[in-house]
């Protein structure tokens, strides 16, 4: 069981690295909401696995799963949605604004640099 | 007066000038002044203690752990360098009242000045050495200040650079050298640290803490090879030159040579590094003064020459020369800074210092002419002036000092460098004062008024008391080379006097005089060679160095960095897989001890149906909708794993959090392209794939080793989930983490969600008030719209579902705290029953039934949390500890009333508000021209017959 969550966060987060590394920015958002999930499961699993366990104070229940990283998940998924409203918007001005939804600046900082160093 | 208060005092003073300076310049220079002098007398008023033996301590516990304590001792060595720093503060004062014009700011010159001082005053009583290394911090940075206080003059700009980068680059070697001694010695205390010596002498560290050190105090003493930025500091205005580089900042290096003497002294690498360098600085520096034409270069370069004196002496590790540096410390502070101020009068009245435009002033200004006199005199070392007692006893040392091999090389580099400083000195009288009365003086000179003469005045009268009658100085001297001494060595019983009869030393001095002499004679010849002689020049070189740092780094940072998210990231991702392989095939990781679970039938067709569903995210992502459904399933298979590993709420959180998120992914999409064009190539595609596998096999290696093993320590949660319904009142142990334990951790997260929506709400209004509101208006929909913009039957349906979903809602807030649920999910539950309207009646419909603005919704929320929070307090309790009790009422069961309900209450607002602002922003920019506002919720009304408004 171990291993299918270990390697679920895996696949998770390759999908969402090679999301990450597109050009464009719908995949990019997908691919860092992707990596939310990863990383929300990694920090849940921070806490271990425990079936039928929950953290619900009962007088018959002999053992408890371990709350804290769920608290910490769980306003972490709350922020995560906050967070990825923001990036839409940035990217769906710059989109509406530009006609163009390329993540990368076109022309690197060192042609800016050797451009600035040959005016000097 | 406490120490702390005397290192205070300047500090606290510097935030007066600024203000005191509206009520005029004379009332600014007072405030100034009188808090030097209360800091003066705070120091005096701990010297009977020192005179009766004590050593003053004073000291405030702050990380005794770490040994990070504020600790400051006043012994007789602090208290001499404090007497100076504050004593040559004052004259600086009053002589800078009267030397700053009108157009210069004086508020702002006297808080650079304060602030420098304190950190001075800092260094040399400071117990602890990280706080001394802070305060050594403080004075390179408030230096660069005071050099560059004439910000429109490039040199002042340049010169305080220059400054700061080499004294700043110099700390950070005095940092590592410091923490290397105090690791040795087991202390950061210098009390403790000094009683170490053969610890820190056998240590195999000493010789790279000693280099260290010695890097930082040659770079701030301006010692070869690091004297060249002390000239270029000299663009500053001269009450700063001459509080700097006669007293103070360079003389800190020169400090805490002394101060460390006991304990780094004495061995053969010291000797040789610290008598080197001193010799060669002696003798370059007094060379390179002969030949300048500037007034203060010349004196720059002699201070340069006097502190390599001062350093020479210090090197030799003998008690004598170690009495004779303080002696000389003494002499220069007094001499240099009044031949500092009679250059700064001499330029402030002529309106040069170009020594080949003057000449014959001695006529026109005799008072300053007799001042600078003086002090060029003792600077000389003629007798009946201070600099000659001390210069003798130099090289009376000289001529038992060893080095580079011959025994008569050392007396013989002395002499010579004596002979030059004999001669700028001579040049500095003659060639300003002496000689025939000009008449093409770019002003006209004369004598300043008393407040500018009255300080150098003072000190050439010192100059002259001192240097008549040595034996004044004799008990101050051998008092603060006690200290320096320490236990190493005793005290040498040599007299301070003009006149130890014909020996060496004198006929050495003799000839110093007499070389100078003769060759300020032969100085227009001399210089003519001078000026034809190719030498390297420092400022060249150093620019050379700094540009080329600044091309490798510009090189390094956009070749990383060039702009491209998509390249940075790459590197990223590349960068932290290979470190965490690197620590993966270093260390050692077995398989933990923990007992696993048996995969059970369900969860290995849940893992498949995960993998499926993300391979085919990857494969499919172009198609943007497609895509946006892929990533659904992903998070209802994620909220079905929290459910299925004992996480009830994180389960009900996921899913209703997915719900928003993918309505308004739909709403973004609406303007966005459908599809992801082609653009990299299948090299770039292998490329990138290869990385993000590299990335998700790390990734899931480091989840399943850290899943196979138990926690290292108990868990802090084993606390919570016994005090969860002792002390928080409720069961469900999550929740009252959220809304007791962590409730301050929570407040912050509803302030960032908020602040996030009205980030979106901002932005919209931004979008929708520019050029972009013209084409979102006149948009043509990519495809076709559904014939039925509001279908009948999910109007109804969902305002069936309305009240069930709100009571749904209340039910999950009010069970919370005691089994799942709580204000999050409430809020996000009550968010999706509402969106339900806005989808399915239309926009307008749905906000004009909207009676509380979200961003309301959103502060009650924050506000009410906050103000729960607060009433902790009339419990006489912290901030958000929450209290609980039981109530019954009459035909009800006993209930439970906790705080923590409020503090909820305001988390379920706050989550509500923040997530239908946001997606209220996102349909706002849906609205087109073309479309009139729907004035019914369902477009087909039975009860209003059978007509068809909108639609296309």
């Amino acid at each position: 069981m171990e291993l299918l969550v270990a390697s679920g966060i895996g696949v998770l987060t390759a999908a969402g690295i090679y999301l990450v590394l597109r050009l464009r920015t719908f995949p990019v958002i997908i691919g860092t909401a992707m990596l939310t999930y990863a990383v929300n499961v990694f920090l849940f699993a921070s806490g271990r696995l425990t079936v039928s366990a929950p953290p619900i104070l009962m007088d018959e229940a002999t053992r408890y799963t371990d709350p804290l990283p769920q608290a910490l998940v769980l306003t972490a998924i709350v922020i995560s949605f906050g967070m990825t409203a923001v990036v839409v918007v940035i990217a769906l001005g710059a989109y509406l604004g530009s006609d163009d939804d390329h993540v990368d600046e076109q022309g690197g900082a060192l042609d800016a640099v050797r451009k600035l160093e040959k005016a000097e | 007066m406490s120490l702390i208060l005397v290192v205070l005092m300047p500090f606290l003073g510097a935030l007066l000038p600024p203000i005191l300076v509206q009520a005029g310049r004379r009332t600014c220079a007072l405030g100034t002044l009188s808090v030097t002098v209360l800091a003066l007398v705070g120091l005096v008023s701990n010297f009977p203690a020192l005179l009766s033996g004590e050593t003053v301590t004073a000291r405030i516990d702050w990380l005794p752990e770490l040994g990070l304590n504020v600790t400051f001792f006043l012994d007789p060595l602090g208290a001499f360098f404090a007497s100076l720093i504050l004593g040559i503060g004052c004259l600086i004062i009053v002589y800078g009242r009267y030397y700053l014009s009108r157009n210069d700011d004086m508020g702002e010159f006297f808080t650079y000045l304060l602030l420098f001082q304190g950190a001075m005053v800092g260094i040399v009583l400071s117990d602890n050495i990280l706080l001394l290394l802070i305060f050594w911090e403080l004075t390179s940075l408030s230096s660069f200040l005071l050099i560059g206080y004439w910000k429109h003059l490039k040199e002042g700009r340049q010169g305080a650079r220059m400054a700061l980068t080499v004294t700043g680059m110099g700390g950070l070697a005095l940092i590592g050298g410091m923490l290397i001694l105090g690791n040795i010695a087991g202390s950061y205390d210098l009390t403790e640290i000094l009683q170490n010596r053969e610890a820190i002498q056998s240590s195999d560290l000493y010789l790279p803490a000693l280099i260290l050190i010695l890097i930082g105090c040659f770079t701030k003493s301006a010692q070869f090879p690091f004297h060249f930025w002390l000239p270029h500091a000299m663009a500053a205005p001269t009450p700063v030159s001459a509080y700097l580089h006669s007293a103070t900042m360079v003389k800190a290096g020169i400090f805490l040579m002394a101060r460390l003497w006991p304990v780094l002294s004495g061995s053969e690498a010291w000797f040789w590094l610290v008598t080197g360098a001193g010799l060669i600085t002696v003798v370059l520096g007094a060379v390179i003064a002969f030949f300048k034409h500037d007034l203060k270069a010349l004196l720059a370069f002699s201070t340069v020459s006097h502190l390599g004196l001062i350093t020479m002496l210090l090197g030799t590790g003998t008690a004598f020369g170690a009495m004779t540096a303080i002696f000389h410390i003494l002499n220069h502070a007094t001499f240099k800074a009044a031949l500092f101020m009679s250059a700064g009068i001499v330029d402030h009245e002529a309106h040069t210092r170009d020594i080949r435009k003057l000449g014959g002033l001695r006529h026109l200004m005799p008072v300053t002419a007799t001042i600078a006199t003086v002090a060029a005199l003792s600077m000389a070392g003629i007798p009946l002036f201070n600099g000659f007692v001390s210069k003798e006893m130099w090289l009376e040392e000289a001529l038992h000092t060893e080095l580079f091999g011959p025994h008569w090389l050392v007396p013989a580099l002395a002499t010579f460098g004596a002979l030059f400083s004999a001669a700028y000195s001579f040049r500095f009288i003659f060639h300003t004062f002496f000689g025939k009365t000009r008449d093409d003086y770019p002003s006209h000179p004369h004598d300043p008024n008393f407040g500018m003469w009255l300080p150098p005045a003072f000190l050439a009268t010192l100059v002259v008391i001192i240097g008549c009658a040595p034996f004044l100085a004799e008990p101050l001297v051998k008092f603060v080379t006690a200290a320096v001494l320490g236990t190493t060595a005793e005290v040498p019983s040599y007299h301070l006097a003009i006149w130890h009869g014909l020996k060496p030393p004198l006929y050495l001095s003799g000839v110093a005089v007499a070389g100078g002499i003769l060759l300020l004679l032969l100085h227009r010849f001399l210089q003519k060679g001078w000026d034809v002689t190719p030498r390297p020049e420092a400022k060249t070189i150093f620019d050379g160095i700094v540009g080329g740092a600044v091309w490798v780094a510009r090189r390094v940072t956009c070749g990383l960095h060039d702009g491209s998210f998509t390249r940075f990231a790459a590197i990223l991702v590349v960068f932290v897989v290979a470190a965490g392989a690197y620590a993966f095939v270093t260390g050692e990781a077995g398989m933990g001890s923990r007992v696993v679970y048996p995969p059970t039938a369900v969860a290995v067709a849940t893992w498949a149906m995960l993998v499926a569903a993300t391979g085919f995210l990857v494969f499919k992502h172009r198609n943007r909708l497609a895509a946006l459904i892929l990533i659904a399933i992903v998070g209802l298979i994620v909220s079905v794993g929290f459910a299925y590993f004992s996480a009830p709420d994180l389960a009900m959180t996921q899913i209703s959090v997915e719900v928003v998120t993918v309505v308004l992914m739909l709403l973004a999409l609406n303007f966005l392209p459908q599809e992801t064009p082609v653009e990299s190539g299948a090299g770039r595609r292998l490329r990138d794939g290869l990385i993000a596998v590299a990335g998700g096999v790390g990734a899931g290696m480091l989840a399943f080793y850290m899943l196979v093993r138990d926690f290292v320590e108990s868990p802090i949660s084993e606390y919570h989930l016994a005090n969860s319904y002792k002390g928080g009142g409720g069961t469900n142990v999550v929740n009252v983490i959220l809304v007791d334990f962590r409730g301050f951790d929570t407040f912050g997260e509803i302030i960032v969600l908020g602040i996030a929506a009205l980030v979106i709400f901002a932005l919209t209004e931004a979008l929708m008030g520019g050029p972009v509101r013209a084409r979102l208006l006149n948009r043509e929909p990519q495809t076709r719209l559904a014939g039925d913009r509001h279908p009948l039957m999910m109007v109804v349906l969902t305002r069936v579902i309305m009240p069930v979903l709100l009571l749904i809602g209340i039910y999950i807030f009010l069970r919370g705290h005691n089994l799942p649920g709580g204000g999050f999910i409430a809020g996000l539950v009550v968010a999706v029953a509402i969106v339900q309207q806005y989808m399915a009646s239309g926009f307008a419909w749905a906000s004009d039934r909207q009676r509380y603005p979200y961003h309301g919704i959103v502060g009650a929320g924050v506000l009410i949390a906050g103000l729960t929070g607060i009433g902790a307090w009339f419990t006489g309790h912290e901030f958000l500890t929450s209290s609980f009790t039981y109530i019954k009422l009459p035909l009800l069961e006993e209930f439970e009333v906790a705080s923590a309900m409020g503090f909820d209450l305001g988390v379920f607002l706050a989550v509500l508000g923040a997530v239908l602002l946001s997606l209220e922003s996102f349909s706002r920019m849906a609205r087109r021209a073309h479309d009139t506002d729907n004035e019914h919720a369902m477009d087909i009304d039975p009860s209003r017959g059978t007509t068809n408004e909108g639609g296309a």
